[in-house]
This record gives C-alpha cells, structure tokens and sequence, in this order.
C-alpha cells in the first residue's frame, strides 16, 4: 500500500535549501507522535511528515508492518536506520543531532530527566492508549475513561513529587529538556481528553501553562499536522 | 540534591554481595552503590543483571513495603528498584540503566553495554523500550491486581499472556536477524539486559508458551547459563519467598 501522499509534506522548520533525509511516520493525534515531533522542532531539524491513519487501520499496512510489527506510531526512518518507539527515537535523535541538547550534561540532571520521561513512557502512556481501553471496555463492560484516569492520577502524583523541588520554568529547570518533550503532549491529553483534575499537580499545572505558550509545542500539536485537516470533529 | 545518608545508614542491609575486602575493596566498599529492590520485580531484575556484568558490588536493601516512610523519604514515588550511588538517587529501571552507562563505560569498560554502530544502537533502545514500554506496564501488579478486582483471575492471565505475546512478536521480527548469541550480536548489550528478565517473567509468571517464538526461546536459555543471569533470578534474592 502506498500511504496517501496528499497527507505527506514537510514538518515546521523546513528549509528548501536543507536536505533532509529525515522521515517521520505520524498520526497528528498521537501523543507518542507529537513528543517526537516537538523534539524535531526543538531541533531546528527538518524532516518529511508521513501520515499513517491509525482511525483507517492504516498501521497494519503491509509497509507499516515491515517498519513497526507492534503496529506503533511514530516510526523514524533516519537514511537506512528504521527506529520505532518514542523514547528510542528520542534517544537516537540526542545521539546524533547534537545540536540544541535535549539531555542535560550533569549526571544528576540527566537522570531525572530519563526517568521523568520513562514514567510517561511506561507508567502511564501506554495503560491508557487506545487498543488497551478498548481491552478494557470488553472485560470490564464498562466504560474506560475511569480506567485512564487512575492511571493518569498515579502517575502524576508521582511526577509532581519528583518535581516539585527541582521545576523552575521547565519541568528541571531553566532549560527545556526531555523531561519537557515527554511532559507536554501528556498533560494535554490528560485534560483535553481525559478530564484530568489538574489542580491537584499545581507544579505539572504551572509547566501545563508554559508548554501552551511554547511556538515549537504549538507548531507540533495535533492540529497543526497536514493530516488533522481530515480529522477535525 | 537528595541528602538521606542518615536515613541510608540506617537501612537494614539484608545482604553485601562480594568477597573478602582487599585495600581496593576497601576503596569500593566506601564508595559501593546501594540498590532498593524487590525480589520478584522484573524491573529490578534487570538493573541487578547489569551491576553484576559490569561486576559491580552492590548493597542488596530489601523492599518489603512500598509504603514505608522511610523508604518513601527516600523515594517519594514508591517505585523499585532505586539506585543510590554516592549522593545520587536514580529510580526506574531504563533511566539507572541509560544514566548509568557512561559512568559503567568510563569507569568499568568491560563489558560495553551499548555497540558504537549507530545503527545496533538503535536497535539496542528499541529492544529496551518494547519490553520497557509495550509489555512490562501490563504485568505490573498495579495494573494485574485492578483487572483481577474488576473480573476475577480467569480474565486476567489470558490479557496479559496476549499483550506478551504481541510484543514477544514484535521483539522476534526485530531481532531474528540480529541475534547470534545474544539479542543483537556476539556481546551482551542493553537489549539483554531488558530482554533477559522479561523471558524469566513471562515464562515462570505468565505461563507464556514460546514455541512461537524460536529466537527468544534460545536467548532465554543462553542467559539461563550465564553466572551474572542465574544471581540477579528472583528466586536467588534475600527475600525471595519460596
């Protein structure tokens, strides 16, 4: 199958006179897609946007399959390297695109900031997304959302734990890092989606206020990808 | 800055791993790295696999109660394993691991725990991160324990025997023209270390049949030869319980 290319074009930050050779596989709604795309537009990194409808089934294409068998977006071709999975995306971007640093340098605050992102990663994300809540709609014969909002008050509770002694503008500081780019795209589902009551993370609530503002969150958010125009309720 | 040396001190030691003290034991031992575990915890199966490749000794403190205060100051969010190097305090698995890896590659070279091949390295976090991401969170005893309250255990073992399958699937295709002796090649990396456990897991555990899964079938048993393996088992920890 050959992915709609009406829904491809060129992330924020393109440059024509740039060669890329970047390309992401997205759904503009995907909270694992927009931590890499805010990481890309952090960057400064120009990459081609290659929409997989995950509402059409699009990710068990034939082609997608041989990219990612879990079925996952984002997927990121980098040259001949096929990477999927958000945190080993991130990972492999730090690695080789060193400019603006998205891990900070001393050990301490390095590890504060993988480990935020991990417990995004692992903790929460996955137990409320969307092939999971419907698991749960079936074995539970009820409805998910309660499901998805235990999860999420775990998980934050957590979070505003851990930061609440080191968040200054940032969620470790004074410079945005991966802790930032794993934190944003959450939050915004948390209260968009899920009804998060956020006043009980005041430290989270405040950071919610700074990523809103932020030109390079509202350039990768959902509604700004070439495929939302198809997607708008 | 985290400053509980006092409420360190006063943890019970359950276990020191290692030998009789040399002048250079002496040295490591003032300076040895403290690991908040539980036993039967896949994610701190995982960072005892790694400390014992690098043949890093290590104070074993026994978490028996997530709720314990003392263990909270230390740990606000309750997770193992927690990792207490000097004044550093790391918890969760993937970030001790990958936080870890540059000092364990500067200070202990051998063995490396990540290939320099860009590309094996990609390979490498993507392994890590499907078991850390697409497998573990659904057989974690939060998530095991609120399906059980909700349908009882006969529902229970089949979802989280399907969500390992899935990703067991994916971990094969990933791997199947990577792996020799171990995960991605020759040497143990940072897949092993997350693949390693998780096979211990969903084989003792969950029951998980692996007869379709050829190539992790034959990593689970080469790992099940390995000395570094065999001591970070659940089973062959201070407080396991038989």
């Amino acid at each position: 199958m050959d992915l709609d290319l009406r829904k491809s074009g060129h992330g924020i930050g393109s440059n024509a006179s740039l060669q890329s050779n970047l390309v992401l596989y997205s759904y503009c709604h995907s909270s694992c897609s927009w931590r890499i795309r805010f990481a890309l537009s952090l960057k400064g990194i120009p990459y081609e946007y290659k929409a997989v409808d995950l509402s059409k089934g699009e990710q068990y294409s034939p082609e997608f399959e041989r990219l990612n068998p879990l079925h996952y977006v984002p997927v990121l071709v980098d040259d001949n390297v096929v990477v999927s999975d958000s945190y080993a995306i991130f990972l492999h971007l730090e690695e080789k695109y060193t400019q603006k640093p998205l891990l900070p340098v001393d050990p301490q605050l390095r590890a504060l900031n993988l480990q935020v992102a991990s417990i995004i990663h692992s903790s929460i994300q996955p137990l409320h997304m969307l092939n999971v809540l419907k698991d749960m709609e079936k074995m539970f014969c009820a409805e998910s959302k309660p499901w998805a909002q235990f999860t999420i008050d775990k998980g934050f509770s957590a979070l505003e734990k851990l930061l609440k002694d080191f968040a200054g503008t940032y969620a470790t500081g004074e410079h945005i890092y991966m802790a930032d780019v794993f934190l944003a795209p959450q939050i915004t589902l948390a209260v968009q989606r899920f009804d998060i009551d956020m006043s009980k993370f005041p430290t989270l609530s405040r950071l919610y206020e700074t990523y809103k503002a932020l030109p390079e969150f509202q350039a990768s958010s959902p509604q700004r990808q070439p495929d939302a125009l198809i997607h708008n309720p | 800055m985290y400053l509980y040396n006092d409420i360190i001190e006063e943890s019970e030691v359950k276990e020191r791993v290692g030998g009789s003290a040399t002048d250079t034991e002496i040295e490591m031992e003032e300076k040895k790295l403290k690991l908040y575990s539980y036993w039967i915890s896949s994610c701190s199966f995982r960072v005892r696999f790694a400390l014992n490749l690098k043949g890093l000794p290590y104070d074993y403190l026994a978490v028996t109660s997530f709720s314990d205060p003392e263990f909270l100051k230390l740990n606000p969010i309750g997770f193992v394993p927690v990792l207490v190097d000097g004044d550093s305090v790391i918890v969760d698995s993937l970030a001790i691991i990958m936080s870890h890896i540059q000092y364990l590659e500067d200070k202990y070279p051998d063995p490396p725990l990540l290939p320099r091949d860009i590309h094996q390295r990609a390979i490498n976090f993507q392994a890590a991160t499907i078991v850390s991401s697409s497998i573990q969170p659904f057989q974690n005893y939060t998530v095991v324990k609120y399906i059980e309250e909700k349908v009882g255990t006969d529902e229970k073992l089949p979802w989280t025997q399907s969500v390992i399958g899935k990703g067991f699937m994916a971990l094969e295709k990933l791997l199947k023209d990577h792996a020799r002796r171990y995960a991605t090649g020759d040497e143990i990396l940072l897949a092993d270390l997350f693949l390693a456990p998780q096979l211990d897991t969903a084989i003792k555990r969950f029951n998980v049949d692996m007869k379709e899964f050829p190539t992790l079938s034959r990593l689970h048993e080469t790992y099940n030869e390995m000395a570094a393996f065999r001591k970070a088992l659940p089973e062959n920890q201070p407080d396991a319980v038989h």
